[in-house]
């Protein structure tokens, strides 16, 4: 009988039907992906029935977290070249002498979402720690301080005079007190601001006749 | 393991002529799609799905200058109330036929977010606007009607504002109203087609009147 030699069988699987399958896939989410901006604060928006999408470009939001302190961001505009936060910062910046560095400039354009004093402005944007960082978000100030505008009413205003196709969205947190949602909206009012979008999830629900009885 | 086989035979060797070898080339494909696991999970993590909604609200000018402005005269009769407190509580009263100056009830009656509380009032004042936008709604969705959204959408505002006998409803919330009560009340306006609605603040007479209400 003749011997068999046993084949060295190197077992390999072939793996084209995954890869393409998994190059389709990538394809997709890479297209579909919009990316979530990271928030200075985790929003869990209330739901509601409205089925008009935030605006992704020229839209000043103001955030109001659950722990009532607020937060403000504003978009570089459909125009990326416009670079309006660069342009905010640096005309506050000249306006209350904040002495920021053209690198500090550089890293508040290139962020997101803020919620500070503008006198800690300057420190959070050098810190490195998240967590320190994390701390000195104490939400903007809404007061009038002697004949001062209100901070947030500032930043309102000269993102406004950038960017006026910009639109206000106020992204709160269904937890947080409606107080300082007022607040936020009696400031903005303030500076001539009627409309505002309220951020909320979809959540359909409809009226029938029957709910009538 | 699947991997490329090289060529011994490199390029420097010209001289030594070699049969060609039949080779089925088959490449490590390992690496690759290591990598493009990783890439997918992390696309199908960061991607949103879900985009957040708006919701527009117009909030009434504040009269800047402090001059005594003549407000739209608005009918008592159609006027109702929806005071909100905290822990979701929610009040409503009807204004009747006051006259000039703004008197408060004796009490005012308390309800809920449920479809049976707040809804069926809402829907019960606004029957009229409510039920013909339905129809307008249902006859669209059988295709005896067939209209584009923003005519659709032309004659839901068309019907709303034809109905001069509409409620018109204030919503008050006091100082320790949450963001969310605030929400789902101009919601509800918009599920029952409340043509006029405003927010607007509460008088320390309403504040009153919530705090006389018992809880539940």
């Amino acid at each position: 009988m003749a011997k068999i030699k046993l084949k060295r069988a190197q077992p390999h699987v072939d793996m084209t039907p995954m890869v393409d399958l998994f190059s389709l896939l990538l394809t997709f989410f890479m297209l579909t992906a919009s990316f979530r901006p990271q928030e200075a604060k985790v929003i869990d928006s209330p739901s509601s029935v409205s089925e008009k999408a935030t605006p992704d470009k020229d839209v000043i939001s103001v955030l109001v977290s659950s722990d009532d302190k607020v937060f403000f961001s504003m978009d570089n505009g459909s125009d990326t070249s416009a670079h309006f936060r660069t342009k905010l910062i640096t005309e506050i910046n000249d306006l209350y002498r904040l002495k920021l560095t053209e690198k500090e400039i550089t890293k508040f354009g290139q962020g997101s979402s803020f919620g500070m004093p503008m006198k800690s402005l300057k420190a959070f944007l050098n810190e490195e720690d998240a967590n320190k960082k994390e701390a000195m978000q104490v939400g903007i100030p809404m007061d009038t301080v002697g004949d001062q505008y209100p901070e947030l009413g500032i930043w309102v205003a000269y993102a406004r005079e950038l960017n006026p196709l910009a639109e206000v969205a106020i992204n709160g947190d269904a937890n947080a007190n409606y107080k300082t949602v007022k607040k936020v909206m009696d400031v903005m009012q303030a500076g001539g601001v009627n409309k505002f979008n309220l951020v909320t999830n979809l959540q359909k629900e409809e009226a029938k006749p029957e709910d009538l009885k | 393991m699947a991997e490329i086989i090289e060529n011994t035979g490199s390029g420097k060797k010209k001289g030594g002529r070699r049969a060609p070898k039949r080779m089925g080339a088959h490449i490590d494909m390992t690496p690759m799609v290591d990598l493009m696991c990783l890439l997918i999970t992390f696309f199908m993590l960061t991607t949103a799905f879900s985009k957040p909604k708006v919701m527009e609200i117009t909030m009434p000018e504040k009269d800047t200058d402090k001059e005594e402005t003549e407000g739209p005269k608005v009918d008592a009769q159609r006027t109702y109330s929806i005071l909100l407190s905290e822990d979701d509580r929610v009040f409503w009263y009807h204004h009747g036929a006051v006259p000039k100056d703004q008197t408060f009830p004796e009490s005012i009656t308390e309800t809920d977010f449920s479809k049976d509380g707040l809804r069926k009032i809402l829907l019960q004042k606004n029957e009229k606007v409510f039920t013909e936008i339905y129809e307008l709604k249902e006859k669209v969705k059988k295709g005896e009607l067939v209209l584009i959204e923003d005519s659709l959408n032309a004659q839901i505002k068309r019907i709303k504002k034809s109905d001069k006998k509409s409620p018109i409803i204030l919503i008050k919330a006091d100082e320790k109203t949450k963001y969310r009560s605030i929400v789902n009340v101009v919601d509800e306006m918009a599920i029952c087609n409340i043509a006029n609605y405003a927010i607007v603040d509460i008088a320390p007479e309403e504040v009153a009147l919530i705090e006389k209400t018992p809880k539940k």
